[in-house]
């Protein structure tokens, strides 16, 4: 805001550190273009009446016919329980990674690089590794909590670590959490009260952004729910797709949309709070 | 080493001192005491044991036993016969060439964003659509290539009617191993753009001003001091690119149906039927052979994530 030449700035230019305006949009404009074309596609394709040619609006209309909840009964399901399955990963990501951050932060400064590196060992642990030993671990969950879908969240909370992790910790790095907590203590605060009305306001970014990042990584997710054997949203959009590729290419479409607008909103999210703090 | 540790050390020895300067005294300074205070590490701990350190040890172990619990090194020996050494051979040619594509490209829209406001709109824009598309790959991404692309896709006609250009003259490719190759990239290159475009914008205004007070040239600047800054990051980067290929499941499993032509197809394959190469627990010992590449391939990245950390701030 300070400098308002800094979008354009000559010295910079000439001295090579930045790009000229035309070589931006070039590179900006072309590689743009280029992947625009994939989702280009597939919006097409979803208008598209059959190998002749020609566009219709029958793909679309078809998802509000009166037998569409019964046609599409496997991808409705799908959908449904990659929403319950978002919703109890957010669970376990709140009741369970957050107090723990929280904990180590404030009581366990030296365990902070266990914890990060715990956390980022699913990177280096794929899902198609980490589901050769779930199977196992699955034939027991499903003899203790039954074989329904939710069961699945245990693994996509494993998943979803890396991201929730650093969501949270830049959040915590960022919130001088021991002063407010010792703050809250002299107060007389009790543990309690000092979570609930200290720390949790000031984490809410961090927070807010840890939840956005996991529904979209669960909606997403294919890899364990396939060989698991259970169907998500992604596993039934492939089944589908053999029967009715238009459906299935539009519920991506719109899967897509979503995705999108919760990661807009934690970049959001992010700069209202960078905007009123300053 | 020294250097990339020397703000964790400084940051210990502040919060010590303001610790001992505390005014509520040793007996209240630390509220949560002994058990209680560790009671409260335990859900995390157990959750992290039951659903990461017992299916990675199951997963890593059980290629070295039979299915009756026997020891047995035939699975993992399994691993050299000549059919999976080709899946590791495409795995690691396919993650090889998206890396380093996702990378020069990603590192290109990098280098395009440099002097535009951080928390501008294109920025963040482009940040958002970079984390999205990062996410995208798997089922939808497979959709919106065999629109695009597939034998009677968007661009595949395009090109057949106007141009007169058959994409497909040698067979359709895109569900073959060649096939993964442009979907691959269209996730690389968002991923580059997250992780690398921090490094390019520490680059200081300064630096470029003093070598060209010094006489330098715009080569002077870019081989001798950003390149050298950069590199670090770029081939950490790189290295993160491929492990994010060589472990992507999703998008392979969508476009190719049948068959194993990568690794992790092969450990598909291996749970499905249970009897690749006429073996028992050969997933285990696939899903091994996997997280050594990748323990081998993150540790190179953390190394340079240490060397490029120094640059920053």
């Amino acid at each position: 805001m300070s400098r308002p030449g800094a979008s354009d700035n000559s010295v910079a230019v000439r001295m090579g550190t930045e790009p000229s305006r035309t070589v931006r949009w070039i590179i900006l404009g072309v590689v743009g273009l280029v992947f625009c074309i994939p989702i280009v596609a597939m919006l097409l394709f979803s208008f598209k009446a059959g190998l002749a040619g020609g566009l219709t609006l029958d793909h679309w209309a078809g998802l509000f016919d009166e037998d569409a909840a019964r046609t599409y009964r496997n991808l409705f399901t799908g959908i449904g329980n990659s929403l319950l399955l978002a919703v109890v990963t957010v669970g376990i990501v709140l009741v369970v990674l957050l107090p723990t951050m929280i904990l180590v932060h404030l009581q366990f400064p030296k365990l902070q690089r266990t914890l990060e590196f715990i956390c980022i060992i699913p990177i280096t642990v794929p899902a198609i590794v980490l589901v050769v030993g779930l199977a196992p671990v699955y034939s027991i969950v499903v003899r203790i909590a039954g074989g329904s879908v939710w069961t699945l969240a245990f693994a996509y909370g494993i998943t979803v670590l890396p991201y929730a992790y650093r969501a949270i910790q830049s959040n915590l790095d960022a919130v001088d959490v021991v002063t407010l907590s010792e703050a809250g203590r002299t107060l007389s605060a009790n543990w309690g009260r000092i979570l609930w009305f200290v720390l949790l306001p000031n984490l809410k970014r961090g927070v807010l952004a840890a939840s956005f990042i996991s529904v979209a990584v669960v909606l997403g997710e294919f890899t364990i729910a396939s060989l698991l054997n259970r169907t998500n949203l992604q596993t039934a959009l492939l089944q589908v797709s053999q029967s009715d590729p238009y459906v299935a290419v539009i519920f991506a479409l719109l899967a897509l949309a979503f995705a999108f607008i919760l990661l807009i909103s934690i970049g959001r999210i992010g700069r209202t709070r960078t905007g009123t703090s300053s | 080493m020294t250097v990339a540790n020397a703000p964790v050390l400084v940051s210990d020895a502040a919060e010590s001192s303001t610790r001992r300067h505390s005014p509520s005294g040793p007996a209240t300074r630390r509220p949560l005491r002994g058990l209680v205070k560790y009671l409260g590490l335990t859900p995390f701990a157990v959750y992290v044991i039951l659903f990461l350190a017992i299916p990675t040890t199951i997963a890593v172990v059980s290629g070295f036993f039979t299915d009756d619990g026997a020891f047995t090194f035939d699975n993992v020996l399994g691993l050299f016969a000549p059919n999976v050494l080709a899946t590791f051979g495409s795995s690691f040619w396919v993650s090889a060439v998206t890396a380093i594509v996702g990378a020069v490209v990603g590192a290109l829209v990098c280098y395009a964003l440099l002097g535009t406001r951080a928390d501008g709109p294109l920025r963040s824009f482009i940040d958002s659509a970079s984390s999205v598309l990062a996410q995208f790959g798997g089922v939808m991404l497979a959709f919106a290539f065999i629109a695009a692309i597939g034998s009677q896709g968007l661009i595949t006609l395009l090109l057949k009617d106007q141009f007169g250009i058959d994409i497909f003259a040698n067979g359709v490719w895109l569900y073959q191993v060649q096939g993964l190759l442009p979907v691959y990239i269209y996730f690389q290159v968002p991923l580059m753009i997250i992780t690398f475009m921090p490094a390019l914008s520490g680059l200081k205004l300064q630096w470029a001003e003093a070598n060209a007070t010094l006489g330098g040239t715009r080569f002077t600047y870019w081989t001798k001091i950003a390149f050298p800054v950069l590199a670090p990051s770029f081939f950490g980067s790189l290295l993160l690119l491929f492990a994010n290929a060589f472990s992507s499941y999703a998008t392979a499993a969508a476009l190719i149906s049948q068959g194993a032509q990568i690794v992790p197809l092969q450990i598909r394959a291996a749970l499905v039927s249970e009897t690749v190469l006429g073996r028992e627990n050969m997933a285990g010992a696939l899903a091994l052979g996997m997280v050594i590449v990748m323990v081998v391939v993150m540790w190179g990245y953390s190394v340079l994530q240490n060397r490029t950390s120094r640059w920053q701030k």
